[in-house]
């Protein structure tokens, strides 16, 4: 069979001299029919720019194709040149040949139209369907990836969408004209691991079901070991390595692709989880925080009058114990009430119900005996104060003199998390985001905490920078015997770092124990789905099964009281929610 | 600060504007300091309205005062009155504005509904009206202007305060238990700052006008004392026979809004992260 794409010594560049200001240098690669091709690198590798150069969606943002082939092979056999096409073969090429996918959903759909006359529209034009059989073609084309009750959401406009639903609409305007080749843009980076395992599910079964040559851009090797048939490494605007999916992950040849697959935590159903916290009884153990019963809930208002008519039940009868110098995992998805919880403890929102019990500090003398790390190291940090300043102020607030005493103290911390001497008198903007991170961890640290809270603390930092950071909240651990609360939807993060996991779904837990029990015999079948939607290297052409159960509504009307589901207990620390 | 300075004098309407003000500010120091060539309140009847020459650069007025010694004390009285005004106006904006933010509800209401009123009046005459109530002089028409200016700074203010009430690091300070005070000085009017230097300069133009206004109106500075508005006011009748008893205030008015203008332009350019790029 001929090749669907040959792209040969493709070079880009931008600005008005683009010859001094490449981005792409000579990329080679081919795709067949059918096949999947995953283009990994870094931000900045050039692996967008490379993909964007393919329908010369490029030129739009300010670059130009310098030289090289693009032969594109039509559905009759011609052959196209791409990369000197003109705008007018261009425009037959993109949309009905190359569709394309971007991580964004929402910023790619008009806010203003129903989604249904954004799909009609494009039968209308590319295939000059009629008014009833273009609605019709759409309300199959939602039916094909997956959204239920797909008669009624045509007329609903993007925003009442969840973003995975967005995401799938967008796969069904892309799939509408039936396109020989489809390029996928990082589709699921903002989406949820149980979501993105749907998308990549769908684009799986899309792929059989019509033939498309698929290019599918990420960061996360682990995603793609799931699903691509080549795997095709960039850097710095160059191909470092490619070739089949099991011969670049098994055997890499070069460095780069080797610290891409080293630097990044694999998640490996519970094999690699700590095992260096003393595990005695539990009744004995002293508890570093003890939660009990927390219930968050926010008032919904409607009418005329904004009278409280529900309630949205972020948090339901939250009930656990941290031990001294543990950590304790807190996974689920976006919505699911996990940093409502840690936002409760820190007494950030007010809770409905609820006893947060906090042990003081050895020495007595600290009062805040719990600080949180946030997941944004540039939003949690003034960007006018100096590092000095930003680290005295946990001390003022308690009405501490900044003395000697306390500079020295914040000097040693600065040096503890690895940040430079001179680190104090500078802002917050000269560092780099891992640094950041490293100094916000330096700042709840200055109160000689028992506890720390970490929500999302590393989710925000590249793959490489992720694993240091880890390292050294780890050691701090042991050094401080500190008792870590943190917060993630990143299995992987969790499974290194956790001793002990709670999974919480629709504002309750249903599921808490130790980690690598959770992690390898997950009871609810909440935590089975959450587990089996982890890409990992270790999972090779994984079928990601399309499950389109939604998630209930967390509003409830104003006297309604759950009837929490009884534990089933395995073990002394492991224990679900029993399931109808 | 010095950074800001700097980068103004690199700015290419910024330099002029910068210039501008700088010579404005200069002759009104040195008028105060009573170095002015002539004494501005001396009048000379035999060098009645004499034409610019070597004598009298500016020439002179009515009543044989010396015009560059009067419009040097005159434009340190109008500056004098729109530093203080806008000064005023900002303290206050910038307290209503971040007060209102972080307390919301109904001292948000309250305040920003008062706001509404002030600003539907015409600046001119809501000046005009707190100075009928209080009585005319130049004490008065610093409050008149601070109050007419004091709604933009809340405005102002209040919107991005609203903004970074919301981000993680005014929650951090919350966890560390950081006082009220604290929060609102530290996290939310210092990241105001440059928004609110862009409206101060701007503003001050806006005063100046104002105040000549005022002047003119003969509700501001008051006869002997000299002040813009009020030049122009006595150059009025003498248009044909003198006309640099117009030209000589007007101008010199029209200069200084301008370089207040070109600073506002240029500060609003070099503080916005965006065009900031473009310039380097």
């Amino acid at each position: 069979m001929t090749a669907l794409l040959s792209v040969r010594d493709l070079r880009v560049g931008f600005g008005a001299r683009p010859e001094e200001n490449t981005v792409v240098h000579g990329v080679s690669f081919d795709l067949a029919p059918g096949e999947t091709l995953a283009i990994v690198g870094e931000s900045g590798s050039g692996k967008s720019v490379t993909a964007m150069s393919l329908n010369r969606l490029v030129d739009f943002g300010g670059g130009s194709v310098l030289g090289g082939r693009i032969d594109f092979a039509d559905a009759d056999g011609t052959v196209t040149d791409l990369a000197q096409a003109d705008e007018h073969v261009l425009e037959r090429v993109r949309g009905r040949q190359i569709g394309m996918i971007f991580q964004e959903a929402m910023t790619s759909l008009n806010p203003v139209l129903s989604i249904g006359a954004q799909i009609e529209e494009i039968f209308r034009l590319q295939h000059g369907l009629g008014r009833a059989a273009a609605k019709e073609a759409a309300r199959a084309a939602l039916e094909r990836v997956r959204i239920p009750d797909a008669e009624r959401r045509l007329s609903y406009a993007p925003h009442q969408l969840s973003g995975g639903m967005q995401q799938r609409v967008m796969i069904a305007i892309a799939l509408a004209s039936n396109p020989r080749l489809l390029i996928a843009d990082e589709p699921t980076t903002a989406l949820d691991v149980t979501i993105q395992a749907q998308i990549m599910g769908l684009l799986s079964q899309m792929k059989q079901e019509t033939g498309t040559g698929l290019i599918f851009i990420t960061h996360d090797i682990g995603l793609v070991a799931g699903f691509a048939d080549r795997i095709m490494v960039m850097q710095n605007g160059e191909v470092v390595e490619q070739g089949d999916l099991d011969l670049v992950l098994d055997r890499p040849q070069h460095p780069y692709t080797r610290h891409l697959l080293e630097a990044v935590p694999h998640f490996s159903d519970g094999k690699s989880a700590r095992s260096d916290h003393a595990t005695g009884p539990a009744a004995v153990k002293p508890r570093a925080l003890t939660v009990e019963d927390l219930t968050v809930r926010f008032p919904v208002k409607s009418g005329p009058l904004r009278r409280r008519s529900g309630n949205v039940h972020a948090v339901e009868g939250v009930s656990f114990d941290l031990f001294k110098g543990e950590t304790l995992g807190i996974v689920g998805e976006s919505g699911s009430g996990k940093s409502t919880t840690a936002r409760a403890i820190l007494e950030l929102v007010r809770p409905t119900r609820g006893r947060i019990s906090a042990g003081r500090t050895v020495d007595g003398e600290t009062t805040k005996p719990v600080q949180m790390v946030f997941q944004n190291p540039n939003a949690s940090l003034n960007p006018r104060l100096t590092v000095g300043q930003l680290l005295a102020e946990p001390l003022i607030a308690i009405g501490h003199k900044v003395d000697r005493l306390a500079r020295d103290r914040m000097a040693a911390l600065i040096d503890r998390v690895g940040l430079p001497n001179d680190a104090l008198a500078r802002y917050p903007h000269e560092f780099s985001g891992g640094q950041r991170q490293r100094l916000c961890i330096a700042r709840a640290l200055v109160l000689n905490p028992s506890i720390l809270v970490l929500d999302e603390a590393v989710s925000a930092l590249d793959v490489s920078v992720q694993a240091r950071v880890l390292d050294l909240l780890m050691d701090l651990q042991h050094e401080f015997a500190l008792s870590y609360l943190f917060v993630s939807h990143d299995m992987a993060v969790v499974e290194r770092i956790a001793h002990r996991i709670a999974v919480i779904y629709a504002g309750s837990i249903v599921e808490i124990g130790k980690t690598a029990e959770v992690l390898a015999a997950p009871k609810h079948s909440y935590t089975k789905q959450l587990i089996s939607a982890v890409p990992s290297i270790h999972r090779r052409r994984h079928a990601f099964s399309v499950d389109t159960r939604s998630v209930p509504s967390l509003i409830r009307p104003l006297d309604w009281e759950p009837d929490p589901a009884p534990w089933v207990r395995l073990n002394e620390h492991h224990m679900y929610r029993q399931e109808a | 600060m010095i950074n800001v300075l700097w980068d103004i004098a690199r700015h290419p309407s910024g330099r002029v504007g910068l210039t501008i003000v700088t010579v404005f500010v200069i002759a009104a120091l040195v008028a105060e300091l009573g170095l002015t060539p002539y004494d501005p309140l001396e009048q000379d009847r035999i060098a009645r309205l004499q034409g610019p020459s070597g004598v009298h650069l500016f020439g002179t007025d009515l009543f044989g005062r010396d015009v560059l010694s009067r419009l040097m004390i005159g434009v340190s009285q109008s500056f004098t009155v729109s530093f203080l005004s806008v000064g005023a106006a900002t303290l206050a904006g910038t307290v209503l504005g971040l007060t209102a933010a972080w307390y919301g509800g109904l001292w948000d209401g309250i305040v920003m509904r008062c706001m509404d009123v002030f600003l539907a009046f015409p600046a001119i005459l809501l000046a005009l009206l707190i100075i009928a109530v209080v009585g005319p002089g130049g004490w008065t028409s610093i409050l008149a202007i601070a109050i007419v200016y004091t709604p933009i700074f809340t405005r102002v203010v209040r919107g991005p305060a609203l903004s970074l009430k919301q981000r993680d690091f005014v929650d951090a300070a919350r966890t560390f238990g950081s006082s009220r005070g604290y929060i609102l000085t530290r996290h939310l009017a210092l990241n105001i700052v440059a928004p609110l230097s862009v409206q101060i300069t701007l503003a001050l133009a806006w005063a100046l006008v104002t105040e000549a206004g005022l002047s003119f109106l003969g509700l501001g500075t008051q006869p002997p004392h000299a002040s813009l508005g009020l030049m122009l006011a006595d150059a009025r009748n003498l248009m044909e026979l003198a006309p640099w008893l117009l030209l000589v205030p007007a101008i010199a008015l029209m200069f200084a809004v301008l370089g207040f203008n070109l600073l506002g332009d240029a500060l609003r350019d070099i503080l916005d992260p965006k065009t900031r790029k473009a310039l380097a």
